[in-house]
């Protein structure tokens, strides 16, 4: 995915929900994985409660410790170098990291993978912010749209099987039917359920057969 | 103040997060089903968050204009559209839409 661009797209998404130019790049530099932000500005933007957008936010970076866990295998990083490496976990590091076919060339690719993204991530973040902040009132630019848009896309490239397709399925069910019911960001967290409950079905059917 | 805290907290807990996978002993955390529910909950939370962000507005469900751009951003990404290509086109599409309505 080119970072650049939804580093952009973040800045302006964060910008429309109401954070200050400050708090955007707070968030690029410090948390640096970029669903979880997006998820933290729209529910903040939305009104939520801010305990349920950092729950949510922190859901959805739990899969950059498994990223972590294939990582340290890989590179067999030194102790020391462990906690600053940590900060650049994310889906496209390990995905180049991975790629490599020894260890070098994966902490090599690691590296420069890393510190490309970082940089690119929070000039894009800057540059979106500034420029929303230019455009005035997001909702009569459609800026609104651009956060489920950025989901939808980030969505787009996990969904590979029929699990995940049953998965995606069921989490849309459950959000829209806990929406009207249960404070805002807590039906996000309700639907998380889809994935312990399509693993549960499609485990039966696979013993079944 | 309260956005602040947010950021924070979130900041600490992403970090710690990924801190623990580069640092826990292999093993602890590397079991199939332990693998396979780390990679479906982000799943889960994203198409949540796309039908809130569509179809929400505080706690009523509603079809406006977003849901018009979205639509369009699907579309997009159907046809292999780069990144800001597809967001772009759900801005572009939602604003029209309401400058056609307005």
């Amino acid at each position: 995915m080119a970072v650049g661009l939804s580093g952009f797209a973040f800045g302006v998404t964060s910008a429309g929900a109401g954070l200050s130019l400050a708090q955007t790049c707070a968030l690029s530099l410090l948390v640096f994985t970029g669903a979880s932000q997006f998820a933290l500005v729209g529910a903040l933007g939305a009104g939520g409660n801010p305990a349920a957008a950092v729950a949510g936010a922190l859901f959805l970076g739990v899969r950059n410790a498994f990223y972590g866990l294939r990582l340290s295998h890989l590179l067999r990083l030194p102790r020391a170098v462990r906690p600053f490496a940590a900060q650049w976990i994310i889906d496209e590091t390990s995905a180049v990291a991975m790629a490599q076919p020894d260890r070098d060339s994966a902490r090599l690719g690691f590296t420069v993978t890393g510190a490309s993204l970082y940089t690119l991530w929070n000039l894009s973040t800057f540059l979106g912010a500034l420029g929303a902040a230019a455009l005035g009132d997001p909702s009569a630019w459609g800026l609104d749209a651009a956060g489920p848009a950025a989901f939808l896309a980030l969505l787009a490239s996990m969904l590979r099987g029929r699990q995940e397709a049953l998965v995606a399925f069921l989490a849309v069910v459950l959000a829209l039917a806990c929406l009207p019911l249960l404070p805002a960001g807590v039906p996000v967290l309700v639907a998380a359920l889809a994935a312990p409950i399509a693993l549960t079905f499609t485990r039966r059917e696979e013993a079944h057969r | 103040m309260t956005v602040w805290i947010a950021i924070a907290v979130t900041a600490l807990g992403c970090y710690a997060v990924k801190l623990l996978g580069i640092s826990v002993p292999a093993g602890l955390l590397d079991r199939p089903l332990v693998r396979r529910t780390a990679a479906l909950v982000p799943i889960a939370m994203l198409a949540a968050l796309t039908a809130i962000q569509t179809f929400g507005s505080g706690q009523a469900l509603v079809v406006d204009a977003r849901a018009a751009g979205v639509a369009a951003a699907a579309v997009a990404l159907l046809l292999r559209a780069p990144f800001l290509v597809v967001v772009a086109v759900a801005v572009v599409v939602t604003a029209a839409i309401r400058a056609l309505t307005g």
